[in-house]
């Protein structure tokens, strides 16, 4: 079971220093906590014309939430606003169970690595941390 | 050699992920003898009716259980019953010494002191009652072994202290703090002593009248009762001045239209039905543990704890907070080095080992420590040094599991 959760490939996004810095010209600057553990993400979006031009985040958490969010800025950088929320909540549906289907999932690319902490449900806050934080920063827009 | 608790146990020999169970969790909850259970089943088939109401045969069965249930406890710290009040768990009652007394006795320019190893509901209470009152929320904060800073007790503690509330053992730490020292203290400058015994209550034997404590709260849950059923402990004089906590059913004496008059403590504290079976469980955990005998679950505790501390101590990427100073009781806390306790946790999971990851609610005292969250194994008298060599041997697995050379 663990070797399935602990990959190389969350290993190396959880290690990842690539994404983790701070914005020059961030556009939107969301907050994200799970106060069950105390986890906390700084998520920065730089939005221009619709599309989500760059994106990078700071903070301390487990390894699943640190290379979840690693692998959603990955994910999430060029695309627009829409497809990007839609991508958050189909990642989410992934990790509540709802979506199963591998094909269906394709399209998260490295993230569907995470599909097995849906069988986890201790660590299933871990998991969608920055994608609620990415969801609740569009919404604010 | 010890009786193999076990046997009375059941759930201890179940399995976790496959693996025996080592449950290192006791500072969150304990588990619960069979006869416990037993008892909890033998009040609802045998007694089950609403006490204090009734004149018939039943309620005053139901009567004898919940009055029985209060007796014990009472003998169980050295109090007298009429200062035994029943909450659902230390929480609610810090949370009744907050807003009943706290909230009438408290002005602007009053102080109330704590120290920053207090769970959070010995500190967010007090900061409510400070926030509503005008009084200034102070900390006893600690020195490099852990222990409570001599110097800010001492400084801090002043004619504006009019209540001083302070954990007996830390729920992150486990040290001990000299209750009886720091209440003579705060009883000279005029200040109410009000103990949170969560984690002292079922591990060391408490003496409220030795201590000279006001108050004092801990949980059922976590000395081998069910969930639901805590205890106050409160000084009669104090208990009587007090207006009441939450009103209703039961703690009334006369009900006018406008007006009411209280029934006499304890039932002056306790509204509407009470958690009767809950307490015919703390009753029959107190003979259980009584019965293993506090110099037992000390003397097995102190080797679990000193024995996981040394072995801990020779893993070069284990931190320990707070392991270094002798007063310490049934608890430790660590991180591996590199690794989210979260994480940790959830590989010891897969071995069969539970500990408690996390902030320990007491979020203040991680900020204080440079942590963001720990890990913490914390035993009772029915863990065996097995338990300890298997967190050993869990941790050993952690950092290879997530590819840190």
């Amino acid at each position: 079971m663990l070797e399935n959760i602990y990959t190389e490939l969350i290993a190396e996004h959880s290690q990842s220093k690539e994404n983790r810095r701070l914005l020059e010209h961030a556009t939107i600057k969301e907050r994200g906590h799970n106060p069950s553990c105390g986890d906390e993400i700084t998520l920065e979006l730089e939005i221009a014309d619709g599309v989500i031009k760059d994106a990078a985040f700071s903070g301390a958490g487990c390894a699943i939430s640190q290379a979840s969010t690693d692998m959603m800025i990955e994910l999430m950088r060029g695309k627009k606003i829409d497809e990007a929320k839609r991508l958050a909540e189909l990642f989410i549906d992934m990790i509540h169970g709802d979506v199963t289907d591998d094909n269906e999932l394709a399209e998260l690319d490295e993230a569907a690595a995470l599909k097995n902490i849906s069988t986890m449900p201790a660590r299933v806050k871990c998991a969608t941390l920055a994608w609620h934080t990415l969801d609740t920063a569009i919404k604010r827009r | 050699m010890d009786k193999n608790f076990l046997n009375d146990f059941p759930i201890l020999r179940s399995k976790m992920n496959g693996h025996p169970i080592a449950y290192l969790d006791n500072g969150a909850t304990t588990q619960k003898p069979e006869s416990v259970v037993r008892s909890i089943c033998g009040y609802y088939g045998g007694c089950n009716a609403n006490p204090h109401r009734g004149v018939y045969e039943l309620s005053v069965k139901a009567t004898k259980a919940y009055e029985d249930a209060r007796r014990k406890v009472a003998k169980f710290i050295n109090a007298s019953p009429k200062e035994i009040i029943f909450t659902k768990n230390a929480t609610e009652s810090l949370n009744l010494v907050a807003y009943s007394y706290g909230l009438n006795n408290l002005r602007g320019g009053d102080e109330i002191l704590i120290t920053i190893a207090e769970h959070h509901s010995n500190l967010v209470p007090w900061q409510r009652v400070a926030q509503a009152t005008g009084a200034k929320l102070n900390y006893i904060y600690l020195a490099p072994d852990g222990n409570l800073l001599q110097a800010d007790i001492d400084k801090k503690l002043s004619k504006r202290t009019k209540i001083l509330a302070v954990t007996q053992i830390s729920n992150v730490l486990g040290l001990v703090n000299d209750i009886k020292t720091l209440a003579a203290k705060a009883h000279e400058v005029g200040a109410v002593v009000v103990v949170d015994g969560a984690q002292s209550v079922p591990h060391i034997p408490v003496d409220v009248q030795n201590l000279d404590a006001d108050f004092l709260a801990f949980s059922g849950h976590k000395m081998l009762s069910p969930m639901g059923i805590g205890v106050l402990y409160g000084k009669r004089k104090i208990l009587e001045e007090m207006p009441p906590f939450l009103s209703g059913g039961d703690m009334i004496e006369y009900v006018e239209e406008q007006t009411t008059t209280y029934a006499e403590l304890p039932q002056k504290f306790e509204a509407g039905t009470q958690n009767v079976g809950g307490a015919a469980g703390l009753s029959a955990a107190i003979d259980y543990l009584q019965g293993v005998g506090f110099d037992t679950v000390e003397r097995i505790e102190h080797d679990l704890t000193t024995y996981a501390i040394s072995e801990l101590k020779k893993i070069p990427y284990v931190e320990l907070y707070g392991c270094d100073a002798p007063n310490k009781v049934g608890i430790v806390t660590f991180n591996v080095k590199d690794v989210h306790p979260h994480d940790v946790a959830t590989i010891l999971d897969a071995q069969g080992v539970a500990i408690r990851a996390g902030h320990h609610c007491a979020q203040p005292l991680m900020k204080f420590l440079g942590q963001n969250s720990t890990c913490r194994a914390s035993f009772y008298f029915y863990n065996t040094r097995r338990d300890v060599e298997r967190l050993i041997e869990a941790i050993q697995k952690v950092r290879g599991t997530m590819h840190i050379a």
